[in-house]
């Protein structure tokens, strides 16, 4: 008996140490690595809100998950064409700006994007470009193109994107394309292209995020990779370099958003104002890497920031990249299924 | 000259098991980040270890819901156990199917399942889901431990303690119970072991807002592992070692 | 950090009325028999397993058989034999007869399982070839080795497995370990990585276990006096080997074949980590099905075809033991 007592003891221990449900708390539902854990430390101090901050690792995950548990988020940090779709979806609760002074920030290039015209939904938190990393002592001055990517002479040193929009949005751009084409001649070509590229053996492997530390430790010579990751892998080796194709690319941006499920709003819009404090915005830019979208934020790290061509691309070559748009569910099966014949040919 | 290759074999096999644990051990304690790159001896990791709020978290939530699933599956199917035991032939063969159901299931289907049902039936995924889960992969094991020494058992025992005046209550408790305690304890250890380990299922069966240790590093695998991470399994590793050779001195002076 | 534990009104209802129903038995069985009815003590167990094992995969089947409107098709089923089934569909919808031209049998999916099946079965027999001696070795009596060999086979299956794989990577890369240390010793390096030969690397390491512990529980409880009397008779070591142990040890091996087999045919995650996601793996497959593209009746149907295909082989499995009596790793 004495035992069975110390077995409840401890189940009463473990279940006391679960208390359910609290106020004063904020749930993020962010990229992997996307944010100053100081910035967190710091809101946490300023306002006495306790800050719940979970992660994933592709946005389409994010989507899944923001739909099977209703109003476990309160801020989400999606791409811009999911954002789009999570308003055509009514997903999304409009923000209320008075709570927000801080989104007047935002630089002129991003205002009003074609993914929320009217900017009732979203405030930028990130953005940046596609390019191709590349490591300057095994490819000292490689063609300023995509073309690069399917080079023979670089066999197995080329790390692709495991992403569908992205890598087939690239490849329908060296192809003459638009990334978001409808035509579906243009994707089965595209299609061909990625698989000619993998069964000429130039690809090493097809990853996400595993790419930025193996490029840095010199696993590969190229990699297909977001400016923000090649940021971060420049300042860790400087063997390394970033360049946007002459082609053009995808601009994507990172925003803010509140789910219309979300729990605690206002705490939310606490949150989202605190993020586009250029302080606050300058410290995330520096952690991250990727390009800030606050004009305070870039006025306070200066001649660092906007002499970085990796952070602050020219604007000629801005005019030929393109956002993403989101593409319709029944549509992008077509997408999917290309992608899937790629990842299969042998 | 055969059992010196009879124990080389051996011993390569180990060592093929080993090798990667021991790099995990080593890159522990290096002082920087990367996988590849000695930079040196460091605790650094360690220390960040019980600073990293998440990890900590997450530690609490695999060795809670251990515990706790195999308190849970234990008590359920030592009992299920017994009451298997006591059926007649035919609805112990349709229950026997029913236990071995789980087993000849795939962890991702039975993942998967569960995750449906969770959703369709509009319970919120988490903590309580994810110790659900677990109870339900756990109890046929503790079954099928117990239920051999069941086997064993001399039935007259049970007979002879009623016929002595023992409650079938009293009997339970004082003679089948202490007769299978090795398959219960076997169970409930095993239970504890595939609670620990389980990742299929956990990630299925949870939201992002809770997760152990596994779904953690799954998360985490694809920035490139942090290597406080290791720096656990390290220390895991070291306390599991200590706690199987203590149980086995034990049970080796008991035999 | 707090966890919501709460619950559904009617799940508390459920528990409530399973809990009183089960009282409620136990008092009439003890009214009736003045004695508690032992086959009772099972039933919360039968509720629990018909609660979360049999209405899940109830669950699977009607996802499978239904579309995202819930009315019943195939189509599912056709998705799996054809990959591009609902893409063509909307080629066809966009383009009208001009999109003929455009249409192929997808054969992702069929492609898939059959790559999965041949790396399970490669995983298993190169498991059996390793595994069995190892086994054997240790339930060698001759060789003095007491159960703390076995406990250090057990150790590794405790470190999470997602990390033990990480570390495979660390050694395997071309920047890694072992190709740092060859070009040390002057060699040129050689990639390891980036293919299928080191995904059944990975399943092989992380599966041996699975069937090394069966083999070891049948030869350890076989009576040794028998391979003592056949090398009485005449037999030589190998043919004893070969005329007694193998064939005594066939439940172990079966059970060690399920254990392993099973598991491997829906490896996940080693295939992306070691693999470089150069190919995958049907638990890839269902994966992304059910996490990326959010289609879950693809995904159900996949899950049913690779339910079903395991069922068959294990019935086939089934066979070579009918006694079931193979050592698990209790």
């Amino acid at each position: 008996m004495k035992k069975l007592l110390t077995v409840f003891l401890l189940l009463a221990l473990l279940l006391s140490a679960v208390p359910a449900g609290a106020e004063g708390v904020v749930n993020v539902y962010n990229w992997e690595d996307y944010i100053d854990p100081a910035a967190i430390t710091l809101f946490e101090q300023e306002t006495g809100i306790d800050v719940n901050y979970m992660c994933f690792t592709t946005v389409e995950d994010m989507i899944v998950q923001v739909e099977a548990n209703p109003g476990a988020f309160d801020v989400c940090f999606p791409s811009d064409y999911i954002i789009e779709r999570m308003i055509n979806n009514d997903m999304l609760a409009e923000i209320d700006f008075a709570n927000v002074p801080n989104a007047v920030q935002t630089i002129d290039y991003l205002r009003n994007p074609d993914y929320d015209p009217d900017e009732k939904y979203s405030v930028p938190y990130m953005w940046g470009t596609v390019g191709i990393l590349y490591n300057k002592t095994m490819i000292p001055d490689p063609e300023r193109s995509w073309a690069t990517l399917w080079n023979t002479e670089y066999q197995n040193q080329v790390f692709m994107l495991d992403s569908i929009r992205d890598s087939m949005g690239i490849t329908l751009k060296s192809l003459g394309f638009s990334m978001n084409t409808q035509e579906i001649p243009a994707i089965m070509q595209a299609k061909q292209k990625l698989i000619d590229q993998k069964q000429s053996g130039v690809v090493k492997a097809y990853q996400v995020d595993e790419t930025k530390d193996k490029m840095v430790a010199g696993e590969a010579a190229l990699a297909l990779m977001w400016s923000g990751d090649a940021m971060y892998a420049i300042d860790l080796n400087e063997d390394l370099d970033y360049f946007v194709p002459v082609e053009g690319s995808n601009v994507w941006v990172d925003g803010a958003v509140i789910p219309k499920t979300a729990k605690n709003k206002e705490n939310a819009e606490k949150f989202i104002n605190f993020l586009c404090r250029p302080d606050v915005a300058q410290m995330n830019c520096e952690y991250i890497c990727y390009s800030s979208p606050n004009q305070g934020a870039i006025e306070l790290m200066g001649e660092d920031y906007t002499g970085n061509h990796v952070q602050n691309p020219a604007q000629e070559l801005l005019d030929k990249c393109e956002f993403f748009h989101d593409i319709e569910p029944s549509f992008l099966s077509i997408y999917e299924a290309m992608w899937n014949e790629v990842k299969n040919a042998k | 000259m055969i059992k010196f290759l009879k124990r080389f074999y051996l011993g390569i096999v180990l060592v093929f098991l080993y090798v990667p644990i021991l790099v995990l051990i080593v890159q522990s304690f290096n002082a920087g980040k990367s996988r590849a790159k000695w930079e040196g001896f460091s605790l650094r990791w360690y220390v960040e270890l019980f600073q990293d709020e998440r990890i900590l978290n997450a530690l609490y939530v695999t060795l809670s819901i251990a515990v706790l699933a195999m308190i849970v599956s234990t008590i359920l199917g030592t009992l299920a156990a017994i009451g298997i035991h006591a059926m007649r032939k035919r609805p112990q063969a349709l229950m026997m199917t029913l236990t071995n159901l789980p087993n000849t299931m795939p962890d991702i289907v039975t993942g998967i399942s569960l995750m449906l049902l969770f959703i369709f039936t509009k319970v919120d995924r988490g903590y309580l889901t994810m110790l659900l889960a677990h109870i339900t992969f756990d109890v046929p094991y503790v079954i099928l431990s117990v239920l051999p020494k069941l086997k064993q058992m001399n039935k007259h025992c049970y007979e002879a303690a009623l016929d002595l005046g023992a409650t079938p209550m009293y009997a339970l408790f004082h003679v089948t119970i202490p007769q299978c305690k090795q398959g219960i304890i076997t169970g409930a250890m095993l239970a504890f072991t595939l609670s620990l380990d389980d990742f299929t299922i956990s990630y299925f069966t949870t939201s992002p807002l809770v997760q152990n240790l596994s779904t953690l590093i799954y998360s985490s695998a694809r920035k490139g592992i942090d290597p406080s991470l290791n720096a656990l399994s390290a220390l895991m590793f070291v306390a599991l070692l200590i706690l199987l050779l203590i149980v086995n001195r034990r049970t080796a002076s008991a035999d | 950090m707090r966890y919501d534990m709460s619950l559904p009104w009617w799940a508390w209802a459920l528990m409530g009325a399973g809990l009183a129903a089960f009282i409620a038995m136990i008092a009439v069985s003890i009214r009736r028999n003045s004695g508690v009815k032992r086959s009772l003590f099972a039933a919360p167990y039968t509720l629990w397993m018909i609660l979360f094992t049999i209405v899940p995969v109830i669950l699977i089947g009607y996802y499978a058989f239904t579309d995202a409107s819930g009315a019943f098709t195939l189509d599912n089923f056709r998705n799996f034999w054809d990959s591009n089934y609902e893409s063509n569909k909307v080629i066809l919808d966009v383009m009208g007869d001009a999109g003929a031209a455009y249409i192929t049998r997808g054969t992702v999916n069929v492609d898939t399982l059959v790559y999965s099946l041949w790396m399970a079965f490669l995983c298993t027999v190169i498991c059996l070839l390793l595994g069995y001696p190892a086994a054997l070795f240790m339930a060698d009596r001759n060789m003095k080795l007491g159960s703390s060999l076995v406990v250090l086979f057990i150790i590794p299956m405790w470190m999470n497995f997602l990390l033990r794989t990480i570390a495979w990577m660390s050694l395997l890369e071309d920047s890694g370990l072992i190709n740092t240390f060859l070009k040390w010793l002057g060699f040129d390096g050689v990639q390891l990585m980036y293919n299928s030969q080191a995904v059944l690397l990975g399943m092989v390491y992380n599966f041996l276990p699975f069937m090394v512990f069966p083999i070891y529980t049948v030869l350890s409880k076989m009576d040794y006096r028998l391979s003592e009397a056949a090398a009485d008779l005449g037999c030589n070591s190998f043919k004893t080997l070969y005329k007694v142990t193998l064939p005594l040890s066939i439940p172990g091996v079966v059970s060690g074949i399920t254990m392993v087999f099973m598991p491997s045919v829906t490896t996940f995650f080693i295939p992306r980590v070691l693999g470089g996601g150069n190919t995958m793996m049907f638990g890839d497959l269902i994966e992304s099905k059910f996490l990326t593209e959010g289609n879950w009746n693809v995904g159900s149907a996949l899950s049913l075809i690779m339910m079903l295909l395991i069922l068959i082989s294990l019935s086939i499995l089934r066979k070579a033991d009918p006694n079931n009596d193979g050592g698990g790793i209790a």
